[in-house]
């Protein structure tokens, strides 16, 4: 794709700074009613962060997020963006800076994918040249083809709409985003796919994002902040993921993330956080002795086979070892291969899975790097320390 | 009035040959007398379009204002109604003393009879637009005129287009009685001489004609204009 000079310089490398959100002793009641929606909410989000409003529905978490759009107004409080009270200034104004993303969408079904991208730099006055150009570029940055940009909403399959609804929410650049549910209607191996690329986004990006879902495996991954709500708005815990995990404030918080919340720290982690075995590679044509010798000063019993660039080609047993050259091909094949910097919790699940006890781990380049053991995962969970880094970085995006 | 129905014959039954004097249908006679239909025939034309331009600006309007004010579709859709169910050559005659005979009196009554239709299409159209659509045009930044004016609108086109096709097609049949109000329109020629084939025929045919002409032009409208209705999953 060509993009002109004016387009680089608002490109993805010079995005605007997120902002601060915060919320000060907010509370929502609807007229007619004296149960307040909201009770005495406060959070403060840090710029860059992605803060998870998760509960129980009925908490009034969607509430809390369209308050700061006013979509929904607040019965007395304050919302602050920057510093700057969301009351200052007209709500249609004030929702131009802001991102919006929910879960049905809402896409215009009588404007093409390119249209769509480009209402909120038409609301505010873009030139054509400008428009055009942020289009092109946001189309790129949320992964969908360009030839898509003429196309209809209804001509398109459900991920593909969710990713035009996160490429309009940014098309202004705004510094911070509410996303209502985003992944919520899409099927699981594409919502696991979403969120990935959302997150890698947002390792980029760094927008301030406030993210509301039912979901608490979702809140664990997505988000740097998890805000858990009661019904009635009241505010349960706020803390970091691992903090909830390890330490939660109450009973309340203690159910609602589950009895396994201990096989969920898991989803913090990644392979490549916990101490691997050292496996025992051989290559093929190998002298069995030198392989012997390596069985023998690592953690397996079993060595395993590579090629000539150390990509993993499977397991060889006492048998491939007693001539004097080793043999190929190997017994068994190397699955389930994991990579270092997948979530160690999908990397249990795939040994697991497999049903074996042990997986080669491999780096980016596809070469064996360790053996990850259930073992190794049980003793990680035993100590019960558990590092803590952003979700972007856990998608594998950090520097 | 009994005059206006009474038996006319609008041509020289001795001058002719076989075919007219026998009441048939003969293309020779209607290739020879086209011209005695063109101003009957624009007249209709006139009568069609100003009802239905007519009626759309006051069912739109009315739509509108009903749109903010929800409680206003219930009484607006009897007023309507009732305007509806009465009898055409009734309102023509009974309105002669207020507007006198000629096209204005026709008009009133043409109008009335589009406004139902229209309006609850247009209602109907702006109900249908999918709640999260207008959130998230609100929710991105579009004020309340926009998102009438943008989002609304464009999405109730269909309904709107369609309750406009029906209006145009039932005024151009109303029209034909239009001549009792003094306005003239092919009803008048159908009428001048009933027992005529070649005359009932060719003129009721001009109508059929206009009702279809405004019809496929609405439907090529609705292609031009709405070409995201036809966009479909690939």
């Amino acid at each position: 794709m060509t993009s002109s000079n004016t387009a680089q310089a608002e490109g993805p490398d010079a995005y605007r700074e997120a902002t601060t959100l915060e919320l000060r002793r907010v509370s929502k009641t609807y007229p007619g009613s004296d149960r307040p929606v909201i009770s005495d909410l406060s959070l403060e989000v840090g710029a860059g962060e992605i803060c998870v409003l998760v509960g129980p529905s009925g908490c009034g978490k969607t509430t809390a997020m369209r308050m700061v759009n006013r979509m929904v107004d607040m019965t007395s409080g304050d919302i602050l963006v920057g510093g700057r009270s969301v009351r200052a200034r007209p709500a249609a104004k004030l929702r131009r800076e802001i991102g919006y993303v929910i879960q049905q969408i809402g896409l215009f079904p009588h404007q093409t994918i390119g249209e769509n991208v480009a209402a909120v730099p038409r609301l505010l006055g873009w030139d054509r040249r400008r428009t055009e150009a942020r289009v092109d570029e946001l189309i790129a940055l949320v992964g969908l083809d360009a030839e898509l940009r003429d196309r209809y909403p209804a001509q398109l399959s459900g991920g593909q709409r969710q990713r035009v609804g996160v490429a309009r929410a940014l098309a202004s650049d705004p510094p911070l985003m509410l996303m209502d549910e985003p992944f919520g209607a899409i099927d699981p191996i594409n919502r696991e796919r979403l969120q990935n690329e959302f997150l890698r986004l947002q390792g980029r990006l760094r927008k301030t994002v406030v993210f509301v879902t039912h979901d608490i495996d979702e809140a664990i991954k997505m988000g740097d902040k998890i805000a858990v709500m009661k019904v009635g708005g009241v505010l349960a815990q706020y803390a970091s993921p691992a903090e909830l995990l390890t330490a939660p404030a109450d009973e309340f918080v203690e159910d609602f993330v589950g009895a396994d919340r201990a096989l969920k720290r898991l989803a913090l982690l990644r392979v490549r956080d916990v101490d691997l075995w050292r496996a025992p590679l051989v290559r093929e044509g190998e002298p069995t002795a030198a392989a012997r010798a390596r069985v023998a000063e690592s953690d397996l019993p079993y060595p395993l086979l590579v090629d000539a660039d150390g990509r993993p080609l499977g397991w060889l047993s006492e048998r491939d070892l007693a001539r004097e050259r080793v043999r190929a091909p190997a017994d068994s094949g190397p699955e389930p291969v994991v990579d270092r910097d997948a979530v160690l919790r999908d990397a249990l699940a795939d040994i697991l899975q497999a049903g074996t006890q042990y997986a080669p781990v491999v780096d980016g380049a596809g070469g064996a790097v360790g053996v990850l053991s259930i073992d190794v995962v049980g003793h990680f969970l035993a100590q019960g320390d558990t590092t803590e880094e952003s979700p972007s970085a856990r998608a594998g995006v950090d520097p | 009035m009994i005059a206006l129905l009474a038996q006319v014959e609008i041509r020289d039954r001795a001058a002719e040959d076989g075919c007219v004097a026998g009441n048939g249908f003969c293309p020779g006679w209607i290739a020879d007398n086209l011209d005695r239909y063109l101003e009957p025939f624009w007249q209709h034309v006139y009568l069609s379009i100003v009802a239905v331009v007519v009626g759309f600006a006051i069912a739109f309007a009315l739509a509108l204002l009903a749109h903010e004010r929800r409680w206003l579709v219930g009484p607006i859709i009897g007023i309507t109604g009732v305007l509806y169910t009465l009898p055409s050559i009734a309102v023509f005659f009974l309105l002669q003393p207020i507007t006198g005979r000629g096209a204005l009196t026709a008009l009133i009554a043409l109008t009335a009879y589009t406004l139902l239709i229209l309006f609850r299409n247009i209602v109907t159209g702006l109900e249908n637009v999918p709640s999260e659509t207008k959130d998230a045009a609100r929710g991105i930044g579009y004020t309340d005129r926009q998102v009438l004016w943008k989002v609304e609108l464009p999405l109730a086109m269909p309904e709107i287009i369609a309750g406009l096709r029906i209006a145009a097609t039932t005024t151009v049949g109303l029209a034909t009685l239009a001549f009792f109000a003094g306005a003239g329109g092919l009803g008048g020629e159908i009428f001048a001489d009933i027992t005529f084939k070649s005359n009932v025929v060719f003129a009721g045919g001009l109508c059929l004609a206009l009702a279809i002409l405004l019809d496929v032009m609405l439907l090529a409208a609705q292609r031009l204009l709405l070409p995201w209705r036809r966009a479909v999953a690939t």
